[in-house]
């Protein structure tokens, strides 16, 4: 078919950041792919915990020693994570190599506190329904919790090689969007499974 | 903008190359390769999309063949043919593989091939994962139907309702290979609309505005949505089930404060939009073979895509009228009652605008045309009975007979199956280059609509004469034999009739007339690049200024300039208006997703049996990705 | 178009045919399934006329006579405003006869699904693959059991219970009502009533595994005095056999493994797992409607259920070619 040139795009960018990018928009669809995943879960859980007569059948909820410091970490961390995103927009990589190391560092500190809370948890997955919910949206959580960790430490090692720059600040901002979601979908399992059965 | 629009010294852009330069080296940049690490590397959404359609299409053809044998078997009254065991596998394989590894892969399967090309782009929003998708989704297939051939396939029905699915009155392997098939089918399905959406919202050609967006890319978004609101909820259920069986958690377990009917919301919650998932895009079919053999526009744009955006929200709220003899509250069997009714006025609104198109146009009677309109004529049955199941009282009545096996059949096959034949011979000489023969597509069509009526309009009457689902065998006091004989004889010849469209595909591969760049003069933008389309699909990528590009610049399609040649750039375009705004690299060839894949199915297999597969799988897994995403070097990488 | 018209002919003679059955949702014993029936043919009437419409329009719009139409981009305004109106009416009306049909269900609903009194209350509960029926009473002596047929007198409200031992099973007497499902862990109420005696088929409606086919079920509507009869005769314990043969029968049931299974009231078996025996000779099919009673079905059940209903869960029984054929004369006795 013939055709006439109407517009030349030489001069765009080759990247940019946030919703300019395709990146953000495969990011925010997994996001609420598993964003899905978590309301169906805790749908679930209120289902069950509906039926029946007692909730939590004859468990007590569990403790809030490391649960309490899980939160809290994770609310500390969305500034180094802030801070992050914002250097890597300015390109700045000396700041977003300290902010990832500090975030890989709170990432496997987390994941040491949830190993500590699901050896400490009162109530095993297979002594009943209400159990096998604990460690399934426990578990859920993790699993994000852990993807996440990993793709931040691989990111850091990334931004100390030769390939740290250029898209990669992109990637960085991303990364720090992901973990965004990892700490907003932790509050309400965390109220879920630690509040609602004590209010 | 700092160093971004900083230019490498080495880039080439294609102003300055002429036409043929231009091609041959896009399609160098763009292509794939020879030899078996480049077929199993490939990113390209054309050689996947055609591969996923393929593989699909197989995978009908076995379930169409456990259809059969189910036929032979009930064709007379307690037939010797098999028994319960073979029987119940047979039925289970045969809407599982309808259902996840033929119906719904196979419209993502069009989506992927058809959508960049659509949208006029040159690749599929992350195509590694695209590429991943699709070995995610083979595997997940040749493990469920190994499992069959080794006599351990699933047994309870595609719907394996727990506590019958559960660990105490399923012993063995065979739902869990149901349960990880599962698994396997989702991450693919929820892989593609990842894609999709994302290569709708940011790759559209610049000028395609959302309002010229082609309907079929419309009904393929919302599609996409679906998929992600809905599949979360069987992947979960899925993964409880084999919990339940695996390490004895208690999700539905009643005994310790689980629940048998959570199986039964979760799945349905998915199960109800997973009609949508299907029905959806073979709407999108329809309307391109309406506008373009009624030789007019759509009429009704905006309230086709209302429609179909408003089918996507309207499917979420009828999943309890799978339930309504379950037990569930008769105020909320009502409100179900009230949706699935709703839900008719929006499917509506899409018959009556093509029927007006093709009223106020003028009609060209081919074999795609033929399919569109037998859709209609099958589809509006299977609505109507739609309507009729969703009330409460008559529901008590037809549920789980074969009044609802033929409700459903002449919704998923008048509905989707219809369709996707039609968008096969409309999109084939796309596909190939050649056309297939338009008399075999005739006869293939007739010896279609006339026996699928055959074997599923009776179904409606013995579901009425109290003839259950699912049953092996039936006594001959019941009278239901001459009707049934009568349902095996039109299954034989409906199957009959793939066999000729099958042999009219292969034919035709070889030996049908060239095609030319767009055989039916149509409007869109897959019909500017030849048949088949090079590998870069577009040397050019068009600036779109209308819904019908084609129809609009019938001298000189408008296009823009100025992408790199000597690597793989695509153009991203802002969300609403299209406006150009990255020149984004889109990844190269990597083996890595094929190895990913490999590991993931195999942790996915390994759990099966063990529990401690995944921690042993997570490994493997972990290290594929990491490779996957490392950056290589090569100037793509770099951008 | 020809054949598939024809098509549908052939079949619509073929369902009449098939039509006295009774197990049929087309041929209403009962008040429920009446109102379903007259429910579902006001709705089959209005889709078929909308079926026909649409059919019509189609064909008109495929085949009228129309002008050339060089450029498929030239609209007319004027038309495009006329089809604009004429689609706008036909949603509306789509609108208005779904919320006539929405209506007339939800009438229907609350008849067949308000409160109802009924003064005979059974639990049924689904096993794979049978029926247990308890008739329930508020005297403990007068509460009996039987399987995989109930007896229940004419024009009377019967509540029945619905429970589940094992797996889903759904509990459908079309002829009579709707179906429900028996869950385990949960009861589910149904009311059926019968207008006229007469013996009405039922079937699980809901998979259950391998048996699933082979699960049915009858429905014995009696005048008033009849079923009381049966009643109190089921309520009493088995007669002692009264002749040889049978005498030597009750002797195999007991000392085989029948017993750890089954109960015979007054004979000292008291097995829960199968069906209550005791008046087993007076029903008139065998193993959930799948073989009509009598000695010889008895006898082939017996040593060779499999043989069957294959993935039964009764065991064969070993027993001597002598002991077989008392066995069946004893339980064919046991009325």
């Amino acid at each position: 078919m013939k055709t006439s040139i109407l517009h030349d795009v030489s001069e765009l960018p080759t990247y940019g950041f946030g919703t300019r990018m395709t990146m953000a928009w495969g990011t925010m669809a997994f996001i609420l792919i598993e964003g899905t995943g978590f309301a169906i879960a805790a749908a679930a859980y209120f289902y069950l915990a509906w039926l029946n007569p007692e909730w939590p059948l004859s468990a007590a909820p569990p403790g809030l020693l490391w649960s309490g410091l899980i939160t809290l970490l994770m609310l500390v961390s969305l500034w180094p994570n802030q801070r992050a995103k914002a250097r890597a927009e300015e390109h700045n990589l000396p700041a977003v190599q300290l902010h990832l190391l500090v975030m890989s560092a709170i990432g496997l500190g987390l994941l040491a506190l949830r190993a500590a809370e699901f050896a400490t948890l009162h109530v095993k997955w297979d002594a009943n329904a209400y159990g096998s919910f604990v460690w399934l949206l426990l578990g859920l959580h993790t699993t994000h919790l852990a993807t996440d960790v990993i793709d931040t430490i691989v990111l850091t090692a990334l931004m100390f090689t030769r390939h740290a720059h250029g898209k990669r600040f992109s990637d960085v901002t991303d990364n720090a969007f992901y973990w965004y979601f990892v700490v907003a979908s932790w509050l309400p399992i965390y109220f879920i499974l630690y509040w609602t059965t004590r209010l | 903008m700092s160093e971004a629009s900083v230019r490498p010294a080495k880039d080439v852009r294609d102003t300055q190359l002429d036409a043929a330069e231009l091609h041959a080296r896009l399609a160098r940049t763009w292509g794939s390769g020879r030899g078996l690490l480049a077929a199993l590397s490939t990113v390209d959404h054309k050689i996947i999309g055609r591969r996923y359609i393929v593989t699909a299409f197989l995978f009908l053809f076995l379930a169409g063949l456990s259809a059969v044998a189910m036929r032979l078997q009930l064709a007379r009254p307690e037939s010797a043919l098999m028994g319960p065991d073979l029987y119940n596998q047979l039925f289970t394989m045969h809407g599982t593989t309808m259902m996840f590894l033929f119906a719904v892969p196979v419209m993502e399967a069009f989506a992927v091939y058809l959508v960049p090309l659509m949208v006029g782009t040159r690749n599929i929003a992350f195509p590694r994962l695209n590429a991943f998708s699709y070995y995610v989704y083979v595997f997940g297939g040749l493990m469920l139907w190994v499992a069959f051939a080794l006599n351990i396939g699933p047994d309870t029905g595609w719907f394996a309702y727990v506590p019958l699915s559960g660990p105490e009155n399923s012993p063995g392997k065979r739902v869990d290979f149901w349960a990880q098939m599962i698994t396997f089918t989702e991450v693919a399905a929820l892989a593609v609309s990842v894609e999709i959406i994302t290569t709708v919202f940011k790759q559209r050609a610049p000028g395609m505005t959302l309002d010229r967006l082609p309907l079929s890319v419309w009904t393929q978004l919302v599609t996409a949505f679906v998929v992600i609101f809905a599949m979360p909820a069987v992947m979960l259920a899925s993964t409880m089930l084999i919990l339940d069986r695996l390490v004895e958690t208690h999700f539905f377990n009643p005994a310790e404060g689980g629940d048998a009917l959570l199986w039964q919301h979760m799945f349905w919650f998915f199960g109800h939009p997973e009609v949508y998932i299907i029905f959806l895009p073979a709407t999108g079919f329809v309307s391109s073979i309406v506008v373009t053999f009624s030789r007019r526009p759509m009429f009704g744009y905006l309230p086709m895509v209302l429609s179909v955006i408003s089918v996507g929200f309207l499917s979420f709220g009828l999943w309890v009228h799978h339930m309504f003899t379950a037990g569930v509250p008769q105020l909320g069997a009502s409100f179900f009652t009230g949706a699935s009714m709703l839900i008719a006025i929006p499917n509506g609104v899409q018959i009556f605008c093509w029927i007006a198109t093709l009223w106020d146009g003028k009609p060209v009677f081919r074999t795609p045309l033929l399919f569109a309109l037998g859709f209609i004529v099958i589809f509006v049955i299977g609505g109507l009975t739609g309507v009729m199941v969703a009330s409460v009282p008559i529901d008590t009545q037809v549920h789980d007979t074969y009044f609802v096996v033929a409700h459903f059949h002449y919704v998923l096959i008048g509905g989707a199956v219809f369709p996707l034949l039609g968008a096969v011979y409309y999109w084939f000489p796309k596909l190939t280059g050649r056309m297939m023969s338009e008399r075999l597509g005739t006869w293939h069509f007739w010896l279609a609509f006339v026996s699928f009526n055959v074997a599923f309009f009776p179904m409606h009457i013995l579901g009425l004469q109290g003839m259950p689902r699912r049953v092996y065998a039936y006594q001959a006091e019941m009278g239901w034999g001459p009707l049934n004989l009568l349902v095996t004889i039109g299954a034989a010849f409906f199957f009959l009739s793939f066999v000729l469209f099958l042999w009219n595909a292969v034919t035709s591969l070889r030996a049908g007339a060239p095609a030319g760049d767009n055989p039916w003069d149509a409007g869109t933008l897959e019909w500017a690049t030849s048949s088949p389309p090079s590998p870069q699909n577009f040397d050019r990528i068009p600036f779109v200024t209308h819904r019908e590009p084609l129809w609009a610049q019938r001298d000189a399609l408008t296009v823009v300039a100025g992408l790199a040649v000597d690597h793989r750039e695509v153009l991203v375009t802002s969300v609403t208006e299209a406006r150009p705004d990255l020149r984004e690299t889109s990844p190269a060839p990597s083996i890595w997703p094929f190895v990913s894949a490999i590991a993931v199915g195999a942790t996915f297999i390994a759990s099966i049996f063990t529990p401690w597969g995944v921690v042993w799988g997570a490994a493997p897994v972990g290290v594929a990705l990491i490779c996957w995403f490392w950056p290589k070097g090569a100037p793509e990488d770099e951008e | 178009m020809r054949s598939p018209r024809h098509a549908v002919v052939v079949a619509a003679s073929l369902a009449l045919a098939g039509c006295e059955g009774w197990q049929s949702s087309l041929d209403p014993k009962g008040p429920h399934a009446s109102a379903i029936h007259d429910l579902f043919w006001f709705f089959t009437a209005v889709c078929a006329l909308v079926w026909a419409l649409v059919v019509l329009a189609l064909a008109w719009a495929l085949w009228r006579r129309r002008g050339l139409r060089p450029d498929p981009l030239s609209i007319q305004g004027g038309r495009e405003r006329r089809l604009t109106i004429v689609v706008s009416t036909l949603v509306a009306l789509t609108g208005v006869t779904l919320i006539g049909l929405t209506i007339a269900s939800y009438a229907s609903q609350r008849r067949l699904f308000g409160p109802q009194e009924a003064r005979l209350t059974i639990r049924i509960t689904g096993h794979q693959w049978w029926w247990d029926a308890v008739y329930e009473d508020p005297d403990p002596q007068r509460t009996f059991s039987t399987a995989n047929e109930i007896h229940v007198p004419v024009n009377q409200p019967v509540l029945l219970k619905l429970e589940a031992s094992d797996v889903i099973h759904s509990l459908w007497v079309p002829s009579l009502a709707g179906k429900q499902d028996l869950i385990p862990g949960r009861q589910n109420l149904l009311t059926i009533q019968a207008d006229r005696a007469g013996v009405y088929r039922g079937q699980c409606a809901e998979f259950c595994g391998w048996q699933h086919a082979h699960m049915g079920f009858l429905v014995v509507a009696q005048p008033q005095q009849d079923f009381d009869a049966w009643r109190n005769q089921q309520i009493v314990a088995r007669a002692p056999p009264d002749d040889e043969l049978r005498k030597q029968g009750e002797g195999v049931f007991l000392s085989s493994t029948c017993v750890t299974c089954h109960t015979v009231r007054g004979a000292g078996a008291g097995g829960r797992v199968g069906p209550d025996l005791t008046h087993v000779g007076g029903r008139q099919y065998i193993a959930a409607g799948a073989l009509r009673m009598s000695a010889e079905a008895l006898a082939a059940w017996i040593v060779d259920p499999q043989g069957v209903k294959p993935g039964v869960h009764m065991p064969a029984t070993p027993l001597r070619p002598d002991q077989v054929q008392p066995l069946a004369a004893y339980l064919e006795g046991l009325k």
